[in-house]
């Protein structure tokens, strides 16, 4: 019996921040001092609080430590481990009270949320089936196979409400009972796991965190279908995901949770994983199965949709990895539960990715209907260095923004539609005043022009086209009249691209045009860009008044580009600068201004 | 895997062997062995563990086992806390790992602190 667990995240974030060399250090530390039959170290999935990476949680006292480094280790070892006294200087500073440490719970970052797909993560070792199990895993695919018939398990879903989790929001109950209701010799279960869109990490901090209810979600739904295969399809980007998922399935079988007649009940299932390439538009549904059929990832006309012909012609059921991590709490806890979370039309939770400008980078589950406004000020923290929020984006390349007019919104599918918005997979990038707009869309179109297939026209030339006009507005050479041929060639790409990628591509566009048009014309009009961020628009220059002569901006100029002598004033020849900003940076009397 | 009852039977097992992670709220019975250097040289870590142990043992899962710093009286050590929710702490001295077994019977399971082992009954 061991009598203290020992936590250290070993998401893809805390790994990046060395959170392996810990848990090295940690067992040597441990076995140094004998302490190993006392003591045991678990690696976990992420605990969400990204930003404060690596983390460490220390049982019974439960113990938040924060950006711990491998030359603390000792430490903690000798005074915690060994001697039971907290190092209070490694704890997460929210949980320090005047006298007592506080439940990691109770801190503003995990107060508001409600964890339903992510309630495993950064709790259980993913690579222990029987710690899954502990927290009653496989039992809801005991419930369904022992209790429930396959309609009833589809009815359950139905009523829960829940939809979608990939972006689109359809209902997970109707698409089950389309496939369900065709015949076939053979039908597939697939889980959507090429999760693309910049800045977001949800899906895959699932299957790091807890793969196994993935496989269980899958298999309810082959139940429920009556398919007995199914594939993972995940990004190879993603390499301790597919390592986690692996070992789960080998588990899994060997626990004969997967394979022929699973409790005795004749249901067989089995799961295969394959790897992602990373081609963005894999993560559409059809050309995501074109690409399991060892094909050239490219998407396919709807309809047929893939409940009537979909992997291998047969038919299918798609999910994405936040709508499968829903299902096992649904079937354990009822509809009527899950359906008391949210709002009218959207029911339940949603696992944001925050990133950007904001202080608590990482991973968020709320109910849906919670505002802007509670995410960014309560939840993460609010914006660093005293700057002002000025938008969210969410849904990544496909979705929009919301300006802060429209922070007070209650964030579900229909209110982010109605905005021009839309919920996305998740990724929620926060935006200050130092963020241009246009710079914003361009990023984002950069980001489709790569990844468009090329297979439909409107997509691959259009978007191609709608970048070079953003390139032409942020160098400061566009005119009005390009500003309205954007607008219309935005609306000409989404209305003929073949697939989802296309048809959302100039979303973001749109999105700032709507909210920040005046950003745009200043681009075009004035030739300036409001947030200092175009450099084709950007100039420095040295205020003479202010301007002791020091010589500092000279001296560092890296181009040369500033002349003056000793005590006179300086100038920025404009034609040598590369604006690079080093000047304004070095200037000790605020004498260098960007316009 | 054929049955239900099979698949709780691992869950249980399992269960038991994560109590130490549930998260323990203020209504819990908490133990607390001092482990200083001071109770370290008495032995406190073998006493630290029997209680682990037989709680474990016992299945309780009202009751969390902690460590803390030097109370103060090195001379009773390996000294143990015992503070239920509304109750009076009890401190017991002198500790040993037969001992501790006793109090968690006694103390943690019937509900009777044995006076003999506290410091009240060591400093007479």
């Amino acid at each position: 019996m061991y009598r203290s667990h020992v936590l250290v995240c070993g998401g893809t974030g805390c790994t990046s921040s060395n959170s392996p060399a810990i848990i090295e250090a940690l067992e040597k530390e441990i076995a140094d001092r004998g302490l190993q039959e006392e003591i045991k170290v678990v690696r976990t999935g992420c605990f969400g609080l990204c930003a404060l990476g690596p983390i460490m949680i220390v049982y019974p006292e439960g113990c938040f430590y924060s950006q711990v480094k491998v030359s603390d280790v000792p430490e903690i070892v000798e005074e915690h481990l060994l001697k039971g006294r907290i190092v209070k200087r490694l704890l997460y500073d929210e949980t320090v009270t005047m006298d007592d440490v506080k439940s990691l719970q109770e801190t503003d970052f995990y107060k508001k949320q409600h964890r339903v797909a992510l309630r495993n993560c950064g709790v259980i070792d993913p690579e222990n089936i029987e710690e899954y199990i502990a927290f009653d895993g496989y039992m809801a695919l005991a419930k369904c196979l022992k209790e429930y018939t396959p309609q009833q398990v589809i009815q359950i879903v139905s009523d829960s409400g829940l939809r979608g989790r990939g972006g689109g929001g359809f209902p997970t109950g109707k698409k089950w009972s389309f496939t369900a209701a065709n015949e076939a010799d053979q039908k597939y279960v697939v889980c959507n796991a090429d999760e693309g869109d910049p800045g977001a990490f949800m899906d895959r901090s699932v299957l790091e965190g807890d793969p196994h209810c993935i496989i269980e979600a899958m298999a309810i739904c082959g139940y429920a279908t009556g398919a007995s295969e199914g594939y993972v399809y995940v990004r190879a980007e993603y390499p301790i995901a597919v390592k986690r998922l692996q070992i789960a399935i080998k588990q899994a079988r060997e626990y004969g949770l997967l394979g022929k007649n699973i409790f005795d009940s004749g249901f067989d299932f089995d799961l295969h994983v394959r790897l992602g390439a990373g081609a963005f538009v894999c993560g559409e549904e059809t050309a995501l199965m074109t690409s399991i059929e060892g094909n050239r990832g490219e998407p396919r006309p709807r309809p047929p949709y893939p409940a009537v012909k979909g992997l291998f012609g047969k038919p299918t059921t798609e999910n994405n990895v936040e709508t499968f991590a829903n299902i096992p709490q649904i079937i354990l806890n009822g509809a009527d539960w899950f359906a008391s979370m949210g709002t009218e039309r959207s029911k339940g939770t949603k696992v944001f990715a925050l990133g950007g400008k904001i202080r608590n980078t990482g991973l968020v589950e709320i109910p849906m209907g919670t505002t802007l406004r509670e995410i960014i000020e309560e939840i993460g923290g609010g914006i660093p260095n005293g700057k002002k929020f000025k938008a969210a984006q969410t849904g990544g390349p496909s979705g929009g923004c919301i300006p802060a007019s429209l922070m007070d919104t209650p964030i579900d599918y229909d209110n982010l539609t109605a905005i021009g918005c839309m919920m996305g997979s998740g990724g929620l990038i926060v935006m200050d005043e130092d963020n241009c707009m246009v710079d914003i869309a361009k990023f984002f179109l950069n980001f489709t022009v790569d990844e468009s297939c090329g297979k439909c026209t409107p997509c691959r030339v259009g978007t191609k086209r709608l970048l070079e006009m953003l390139d032409k507005i942020t160098a400061g050479k566009a005119t009005m009249e390009d500003l309205d041929k954007l607008e219309d060639l935005c609306n000409y790409i989404k209305a003929n691209s073949l697939c989802g990628l296309g048809q959302t591509a100039p979303n973001p566009v749109l999105a700032t045009l709507k909210f920040f048009r005046e950003e745009y014309v200043a681009h075009i009009q004035d030739r300036h860009c409001p947030a200092g961020v175009c450099k084709a628009l950007t100039v420095y220059s040295i205020d003479a008044d202010k301007c002791r002569g020091c010589t500092a901006c000279a001296r560092k100029c890296p181009a040369d580009a500033i002349s003056g002598k000793v005590k006179e004033v300086h100038t920025i020849d404009t034609d040598k600068c590369i604006k690079c900003g080093v000047c304004m940076e070095t200037c000790k009397f605020g004498a260098v201004t960007k316009r | 895997m054929k049955t239900i009852e099979e698949l709780m039977a691992i869950r249980d097992n399992a269960k038991k062997k994560m109590t130490v992670r549930e998260d323990t709220g203020d209504d819990c019975t908490r133990v607390i062995v001092g482990m200083a250097t001071c109770g370290i040289a008495a032995g406190a870590r073998p006493v630290l563990n029997a209680f682990v142990d037989e709680i474990a043992k016992r299945g309780l899962h009202h009751v969390t086992v902690s460590q803390t710093g030097c109370i103060g009286m090195c001379q009773y050590e390996p000294i143990v806390e015992v503070m239920e929710p509304g109750k009076e702490k009890i401190t017991y001295v002198k500790m040993t790992p037969e001992k501790a077994v006793k109090v968690v019977n006694e103390h943690l399971v019937n509900g009777n602190p044995i006076v003999d082992f506290t410091v009240g009954a060591a400093t007479k």
